[in-house]
């Protein structure tokens, strides 16, 4: 079988599991695998921008909470139907994040991650000031949507649903805009900048837009992470959460859209392994799984099964020949 | 005018807290182009360090000179141990190795000390110092006085001794100073070292104002980056005049805008470091790095 043969059917398969999953585990499990495809959405988004276009934020966390918020005081404040608040969420995040990034133009490596950062930790402190629209400290509760048409489906079944076919959705809009030309450019301008302008690639504008397309994707999964949890608190969104977004497309691979998913897996469970493992220092735990899982796999999970792919191939050619 | 002046004393004295543990970062940065995301929960265990000492019994002064060297000797080890394996790793994999090592420190020292908040001994006198009609609190003088030793030793060991240039060296061009004879990976670590061992310092003037605990550095770090970020991650003495300048304008804004709750102080601070870096993208004092087509 060629290689894209191969990786159709992974996909394919991927998707039968992630279907026939709600039949097979306990309400909670299914929470905790809605929280994965959340996770991935806002994963591929930041691995966009960190990952294929070379800007590193460690501020997606705000992007998370603004969709999160979005849904939250639409559904709050104007009881608009949840469904049309997620792509309400994008697109404002598209706006911010397009405008965020004309000011990052200027900044590079370093410079953007702290700045960036600084809008991370600037997030919980703005949502509590401005408490007429936040609910403050306390934060807005929601109540998790029911499944329409009649269908036999808990929330927690219909959430997950929803969540995977939005995760879809995204993926495959993903896959094409970074396949083709659109895609070769944000590339280009990661491995060199001025050969991407010297070849006609308007780079501020693509920069920009890339950082728009990023912030949107992140923005969706926080709004299906406020319907998730149908709670958001300021102190939800701190700049762990960003960090936790970093630790993930890193751990999951970089430039890798597979990876996004990996690195979700990731961040979701480890840390209850952890906690597992050692109730009195959980994160130790995790800091060590987070240096080892480097140590044997600096370019991420993706990085290593395409490595291992590559030798996989490689030696089969070896005996083919031979034989 | 007299609080004013209290104001502005006051601040150059977290001022030279911040500015410490920034150059503790831009140490480490430019010899290796890594944020050590760590370098907090270092300084924070070394305090820790220090607290057993005093509690067994030794006297402040001893017990800050032997946190010195087991932080010195910790930050060396931490460097040829856990961050060597990843030397020639993604940038951003590095990054992570230091972010689980945050994770451990935080962890293991909530483990083994607890999160209750402890008070840290300040080796000042406790009654102010009066000057003209200016009351300054002991322990800032002391403090800013104890971080202006530690940079001067810095600057002297960095200029005049031949450890300290073949580091510089080092940090500079490491192929070029390997053909010398300079051990490059040895001169790393003891970068590391001399970072853990500033960051060690940091702590320790800190602990006394902000209370003993695990998380007692996540705020102060966030000033040092805010620091490093506007003197420029290029430039050692940037590093210091964005920690006091940070350190001043914190207290100002917070003394005389009057709106300004303290909950929002951070944002302002982060505030003016966004402005400059849109205005100066490489910091204050920063080089502007130059490509070559």
């Amino acid at each position: 079988m060629t290689g894209a043969g191969v990786r159709r059917a992974g996909v394919l398969a991927a998707v039968a599991v992630a279907c026939a999953l709600p039949l097979f585990v306990s309400n909670f499990r299914l929470f905790q695998f809605t929280q994965v495809g959340i996770y991935a959405i806002a994963l591929l988004g930041l691995n966009v921008l960190t990952g294929f276009n070379g800007q590193i934020s460690l501020g997606h966390g705000a992007f998370y909470a603004l969709g999160a918020y979005t849904t939250a005081i639409m559904i709050d404040k104007w009881s608009v139907p949840y469904g049309w608040t997620i792509p309400v969420a994008g697109f404002l995040c598209l706006v911010v994040g397009f405008l965020f990034g004309i000011p990052a133009l200027r900044l590079e490596g370093l410079y953007l991650a702290l700045a960036t950062f600084a809008l991370a930790l600037a997030i919980p402190q703005i949502l509590k000031y401005f408490e007429h629209w936040t609910g403050g400290s306390q934060g807005i509760v929601l109540s998790k949507p029911k499944a329409p048409f009649g269908l036999k489906l808990s929330p927690d079944q219909w959430l997950y649903f929803v969540t995977l076919a939005v995760l879809l959705v995204l993926f495959w809009l993903g896959a094409n805009l970074l396949r083709g030309r659109t895609g070769r450019a944000i590339v280009a301008i990661r491995d060199n900048p001025i050969a991407a302008q010297a070849m006609g690639v308007n780079n501020a504008l693509y920069k920009s837009l890339t950082f728009g397309v990023s912030a949107a994707y992140t923005g969706v999964a926080g709004a299906l992470s406020a319907l998730a949890i149908a709670f958001v608190a300021p102190d939800a969104f701190n700049v762990f959460l960003s960090i936790t977004l970093l630790v993930g497309i890193v751990i999951g691979g970089l430039a890798s859209i597979t990876g996004a998913v990996f690195g979700a897996l990731f961040i979701q469970f480890v840390p209850n392994w952890a906690q597992d493992i050692s109730k009195a220092a959980p994160w130790a735990i995790y800091g060590i799984f987070l240096i080892l899982f480097m140590y044997a796999m600096p370019r991420g999970i993706a990085g290593s099964l395409r490595l291992a792919w590559v030798r996989l191939a490689r030696a089969r050619a070896g005996t083919g020949r031979a034989g | 005018m007299d609080i004013f002046v209290q104001q502005v004393v006051s601040g150059l004295s977290t001022g030279g807290i911040y500015g410490s543990l920034a150059l503790a970062l831009v140490m480490i940065y430019q010899a290796t182009d890594v944020v050590n995301y760590a370098q907090g929960e270092m300084a924070m265990f070394s305090t820790y360090l220090a607290w057993t000492m005093i509690n067994a019994g030794l006297p402040y002064w001893v017990a800050f000179f032997a946190t010195l060297t087991v932080a010195f000797v910790g930050g060396l080890l931490i460097e040829r141990v856990v961050i060597r394996p990843v030397e020639r790793a993604p940038l951003l994999t590095i990054v992570i190795v230091c972010i689980g090592l945050l994770v451990i420190l935080n962890s293991v020292a909530g483990w083994i000390y607890s999160y209750i908040q402890k008070p840290f001994p300040s080796p000042f006198p406790e009654k102010p110092i009066q000057i003209g009609n200016v009351f300054f609190g002991a322990h800032d003088i002391g403090a800013l006085g104890v971080t202006l030793v530690v940079l001067l030793f810095l600057y002297v060991f960095f200029r005049y001794t031949t450890l300290g240039l073949a580091m510089r060296a080092a940090a500079q061009n490491p192929t070029s100073s390997r053909l010398c004879g300079i051990r490059v990976g040895w001169m790393l670590g003891v970068g590391w070292g001399l970072a853990a061992l500033v960051g060690a310092v940091a702590g320790m003037m800190v602990a006394p104002v902000v209370f003993l605990d695990p998380n007692m550095m996540a705020g102060i770090l966030i000033y040092a980056f805010a620091s490093a970020t506007l003197g420029g991650f290029t430039s050692p003495l940037g590093a210091v005049v964005g920690g006091l300048l940070v350190g001043v304008i914190e207290n100002l804004v917070g003394t005389y805008v009057s709106f300004i709750v303290t909950e929002l102080k951070l944002t302002v601070a982060l505030a003016v470091i966004l402005i400059v870096l849109v205005v100066k993208p490489s910091g204050l004092f920063g080089r502007v790095a130059v490509h070559r087509v």
